[in-house]
């Protein structure tokens, strides 16, 4: 009964602990202050104002657009690079292996910082586009990362009997490996769609032109005040994620 | 379904390749203007009716601090048009040489601009830049957990208010306090000056809350606070929320700065970048800006056409001469890594 008792109290800590700021965060985007820790009364106007303010939609359409873009090429290079590194003899096994973990443990702020050199010493205009080759370089790591267990767990005779029964390689890799990894695979396009979408240190250094994203847009609000309009757009963020996973999960229900 | 996505990615590298090339509009004006500003730091307004007008299309990207928008117009590969600049940030991107010279003939609405804001200290000959907003640091309280009236900095030193106390996170202006409290320059290059600040800032630590730069505002809301440093603009936003709360000018002398409006060497059209200067200083535009910014404008006709409650409150428009009340920071160049060092120390002890 205790035992029981403090499983539940645990849990239920460990919850509130996880979803208390993000209910704060819904509860103050409908008040009437623009300040945090007082409320003056019910309004929808930081609403309002979010739909009113051009500003803020184009980073949404930034950030989504980077976010997309960036996450299905990297799972494509991902996971070809994944296969490369899977066939390789031990010792170049271990050197790409090594390769891959690095941008994964480095700061964000040396990537962001390095990419900027190179895009000034190869001329780039900053813009959409060295946004978006930035992006699609810190999600690489992670998509092979994804991939690789997946081709561990990978009968090593399954490509040969395709190829026996008459299979092209590439007809065996889409009709008979790819299958098989699909789970590690959309592991890494999801995981890299979200590193993507709250990246802010090597978005930062790496675009120009007026392209900003929302992490960028939220973070240069310090100097007058961060406004509830932003509490308002996360809270619609926050609830789209939770219909999609709502829908998920009826989907697989129906399955 | 994987069609639909199929087709957004499509439509998404489609949009990447088309709007580029050098377009010049009916007006003769290049369609483009890259203007690179602070968060929340214009009338949206203002730049809806410049796009109207002209026909330029703006790409607005906004930064948080001088040194960040420094670290990008260095790198190279941006082409700001127009930048945001505060005060000692111009010295120091002039020294860099990263600033254009600005061709005055095109800036008709430069006369409107009030002349005790021309040739300030950072920008001598004002070649460089016009300013845009300014304002000044002072002291936010709240008169129900502060009785007495305070006109001091010394009042952030009284060990009555201690736990009670917010200093901003920031080197030049929590030096810059100290240094006026004791009666120096907020621009010493004296080090025993300097080690002079540092006693005193570490004197003050025990009794301060916090330092910090952004939720001070929600604690002086909140009541959370008894008293913070506090900017001009924030602190006639939180008045309002909060009748409690008085803001004031220490007889000492205080910190006044100024943003200023510049042309950054990346950019390639200068004339649609002075262009947008110029607008920004007519005075309505001046005044819609300082109005929603709530910091002061040095557009002289501008300040007419506020509302009488904001253009008569002397907290935002001090009458008489305003560098009687405070000084402007001056780029210190290499001397700036020994207040770097001084506040590392006093937050490290």
């Amino acid at each position: 009964m205790v035992k029981k008792l403090i499983k539940r109290s645990y849990a239920f800590f460990v919850y509130m602990f996880l979803y208390l700021p993000i209910l704060l965060l819904i509860i103050y985007s409908f008040n009437d202050s623009k300040y945090r820790g007082k409320w003056n009364g019910f309004t929808f106007k930081w609403y309002k104002e979010l739909f009113r303010d051009q500003t803020v939609a184009q980073a949404l359409y930034n950030t989504f657009a980077i976010a997309i873009l960036a996450a299905i090429i990297a799972t494509i290079i991902g996971t070809i690079s994944a296969i490369a590194i899977h066939k390789m003899k031990p010792r170049w096994k271990s050197i790409f292996m090594n390769v891959t973990y690095l941008p994964v443990m480095n700061p964000d702020i040396v990537i962001g910082i390095s990419l900027l050199a190179l895009f000034a010493v190869l001329k780039m205009k900053l813009g959409f586009i060295t946004l978006l080759l930035a992006h699609i370089t810190f999600n690489i790591p992670y998509v092979i990362l994804a991939v690789l267990p997946k081709l561990r767990q990978l009968n090593p005779y399954l490509e040969e009997a395709a190829l026996d029964l008459g299979a092209t390689p590439l007809q065996a890799f889409f009709k008979v490996i790819l299958p098989e990894i699909m789970p590690g695979v959309i592991t890494g396009l999801l995981l890299a769609f979200t590193l993507s979408l709250d990246d802010f240190m090597v978005s930062f250094f790496t675009t120009g032109s007026g392209v900003n994203t929302l992490s960028i847009k939220v973070y240069s609000m310090t100097k007058t005040g961060v406004t509830p309009k932003i509490n308002a757009l996360s809270t619609l963020l926050f609830m789209g994620v939770l219909g999609l996973l709502i829908l998920l999960q009826k989907r697989e229900k129906t399955n | 379904m994987k069609k639909t996505l199929l087709l957004l990615v499509l439509c998404m590298v489609f949009s990447l390749f088309t709007g580029c090339g050098e377009k010049v509009n009916e007006q003769g004006y290049y369609s483009k203007l890259n203007v690179y500003n602070w968060g929340e730091y214009i009338d949206p307004q203002v730049l809806e009716d410049f796009e109207k007008e002209y026909g330029i299309k703006v790409y607005y990207e906004t930064y948080a601090g001088n040194e960040e928008m420094l670290t990008k117009v260095q790198a190279g590969g941006t082409d700001y048009d127009v930048i945001f600049p505060s005060d000692y940030m111009i010295e120091a991107m002039v020294k860099e040489g990263l600033l254009q010279e600005l061709d005055f003939n095109n800036l008709s609405n430069f006369k409107k601009i009030g002349d005790e804001f021309k040739n300030l200290p950072y920008d001598k000959d004002n070649k460089y830049s016009v300013p845009y907003l300014w304002g000044t640091i002072g002291i936010l309280y709240d008169t129900t957990k502060i009785k007495e009236d305070i006109d001091s900095w010394s009042a952030m030193w009284d060990e009555k208010y201690k736990g009670d106390i917010v200093m901003f996170d920031s080197v030049r202006d929590n030096i810059g306090i100290a240094l006026k409290k004791l009666g120096y320059s907020m621009n010493t290059t004296d080090s025993h000056e300097l080690e002079e600040a540092k006693k005193e800032l570490l004197k003050q630590k025990a009794l301060v809350k916090a330092y910090d730069s952004d939720a001070y505002k929600d604690m002086m809301a909140s009541g959370e606070a008894g008293m913070s440093m506090c900017f001009l603009g924030d602190a006639m936003v939180l008045m309002e929320e909060n009748q409690n709360l008085k803001y004031v000018l220490p007889k000492e002398g205080t910190n006044l700065w100024f943003d200023t409006m510049a042309v950054p060497v990346t950019s390639k059209h200068k004339k649609e970048a002075e262009l947008f200067i110029n607008y920004m200083m007519r005075p309505e535009v001046a005044a819609k800006c300082a109005e929603f910014v709530m910091y002061a404008t040095p557009n002289n006709e501008g300040v007419k056409l506020l509302p009488e409650e904001i253009r008569e409150n002397e907290i935002i428009y001090p009458k008489g001469n305003i560098f009687e009340k405070g000084e402007v920071f001056i780029d210190l160049g290499e001397f700036t890594t020994e207040y770097d060092r001084i506040w590392t120390e006093v937050k490290a002890y």
